[in-house]
């Protein structure tokens, strides 16, 4: 069983400010491949942190990561290919403005793959064409709405060939119509059997593409269940109080 | 109408003392010439040493709470400390001051008093530079950071294809100011003797005895480069905007 573990998380800490704020307090986790994780959690509860520190983003205080049976929170691994084979989406998008929706998905490949151009550009295309946005190659990220936005940073990370993929609150920033769009690719990666791991306030979307719902509150997983199981019988209080609250 | 025509005939006899006989205009075109060459050579230096410093400075700045003690750390700080002291020395003395000790004393070696001046000059502005750059960096959104690490570009890679070129972006204009201060701040390397463009219209002064005509032309000439690089540079930063539209 243990081969099917991507990323084990033991004993995860993030104190920030000199150990006063304690984002995370001993954190542990397994993601197995071709898992949907979803993390929901009032916010301050550590679940946009404990997803930043899986790939490091946030550099943990105390805990170990294990992502593909090496410890990549040991100083001495070369966290940079890693990351290439964990994309990650974020909140805000960022696209990087200055460059072409197709340069921002070239980009990477060709600089940290040494795939060529054409082969760089023919992935990218044919992933634009599965978002529906091949139109917008050519367009610069100001171009975009915040739906289309997302969509790209979503393909941009996939062009990569990640074996996992992070999102941090995805559809937090987008307008309510466009929430949908997004959601709509995020579901259809879920179906390729893509491993992922989703923080987000979409409940709908925890219910319905989730393998596994993980709680967490002032630090810590608090609870951890099938979405099913998860969202009719919580068992710990605050659970049944978040729910009632978000439901 | 008498005196009209006696100011005319002043004035081209004048114009003839100052710029025709013995071939005076040449004073201008071979101090224009190295004034030219220094702004261009100092900006070159300039630009590079500014874009050391500012990333030395911006790591420096970024990575204080996360890097981990140890050599690197270390090296970083260090690295950092020397830029701020090159930083205070050359902001904290007159560029006089720096050309002439330049000239005839730190770097006398190198024998060529232009080469010198280019040198002097691009150190000079480097610092400038450097701060306009590493506020162009620290403008940037962290979050554009985090996307290009996330993708697995490490720190160096991420600076260079995501965030200096928008940071260049936002500077251009600051960048531009520069420039300009550059072209005039050269005339001072008359001091040095070097045959800049200023020191051409004063060596016309000295043999003529006329300092209105070759002064007016000095300064007529410095308004014209910088009115056509001001243009060139609102040019090239309407092409770099027109992508973010």
């Amino acid at each position: 069983m243990s081969d099917n573990v991507l990323i084990r998380v033991s004993g995860l800490c993030k104190h920030f400010a000199g150990g006063d704020v304690k984002a995370l307090n001993g954190v542990s986790a397994e993601i197995r491949k071709g898992e949907v994780v979803v993390v929901i959690g009032p916010s301050g509860s550590g679940k946009s942190t404990f997803l930043r520190c899986l790939n490091l983003l946030e550099r943990p205080t105390a805990g170990t990561i294990t992502f593909n049976g090496a410890d990549i929170t040991d100083p001495k691994v070369d966290i940079n290919i890693h990351r290439q084979k964990m994309g990650m989406v974020f909140q805000h998008f960022n696209l990087f403005p200055h460059m072409t929706i197709l340069e921002n998905m070239t980009l990477a490949p060709m600089k940290l793959l040494g795939k060529t151009r054409e082969a760089a550009e023919s992935k990218a295309m044919a992933l634009l064409d599965r978002v529906g946005l091949a139109d917008r190659a050519k367009a610069y990220p100001s171009q975009l709405s915040g739906g289309q936005k997302q969509r790209i940073a979503i393909v941009r990370a996939l062009c990569m060939e990640p074996e996992v993929m992070l999102f941090d609150e995805p559809t937090s920033a987008l307008d309510p119509e466009m929430v949908g769009e997004v959601l709509e690719v995020m579901k259809d990666l879920a179906h390729e059997g893509m491993t992922m791991v989703v923080v987000t306030h979409e409940m709908g979307f925890a219910r319905e593409v989730g393998s596994r719902v993980i709680f967490m509150d002032g630090g810590v997983i608090v609870e951890e269940n099938e979405p099913q199981q998860l969202f009719e019988h919580p068992q710990s209080e605050r659970l049944q109080s978040f729910l009632a609250k978000v439901l | 109408m008498g005196a009209m025509t006696e100011w005319w005939l002043d004035f081209q006899d004048t114009f003839y003392r100052c710029f025709i006989e013995d071939d005076r205009w040449k004073y201008l075109v071979r101090g224009l010439g190295n004034t030219l060459l220094i702004t261009f050579f100092a900006l070159i230096l300039g630009v590079v040493i500014g874009v050391v410093v500012a990333m030395v400075r911006a790591s420096y700045d970024k990575n204080k709470d996360e890097t981990r003690p140890g050599f690197g750390r270390w090296l970083l700080g260090f690295f950092n400390g020397l830029c701020k002291i090159y930083l205070t020395v050359i902001r904290g003395t007159p560029v006089v001051v720096q050309l002439l000790l330049g000239v005839f004393a730190i770097l006398l070696f190198l024998g060529n008093d232009v080469v010198i001046a280019c040198i002097v000059f691009g150190v000079n502005s480097g610092a400038y530079v450097a701060e306009i750059i590493r506020s162009g960096i620290m403008s940037i959104d962290e979050g554009q950071f985090e996307a290009g690490r996330s993708l697995g570009f490490n720190y160096i890679q991420t600076m260079r294809y995501i965030i200096i070129p928008q940071a260049f972006k936002n500077v251009l204009p600051a960048l531009a100011n520069e420039f300009i201060v550059l072209i005039k701040e050269t005339s001072v390397a008359g001091y040095a003797g070097i045959i800049d463009l200023t020191k051409g219209g004063d060596i016309i002064r000295g043999r003529t005895f006329e300092a209105f005509m070759p002064l007016i032309a000095v300064a007529a000439i410095y308004l014209v480069l910088v009115v056509f690089f001001t243009w060139l540079v609102g040019k090239l930063e309407r092409r770099l905007r027109s992508s973010e539209r």
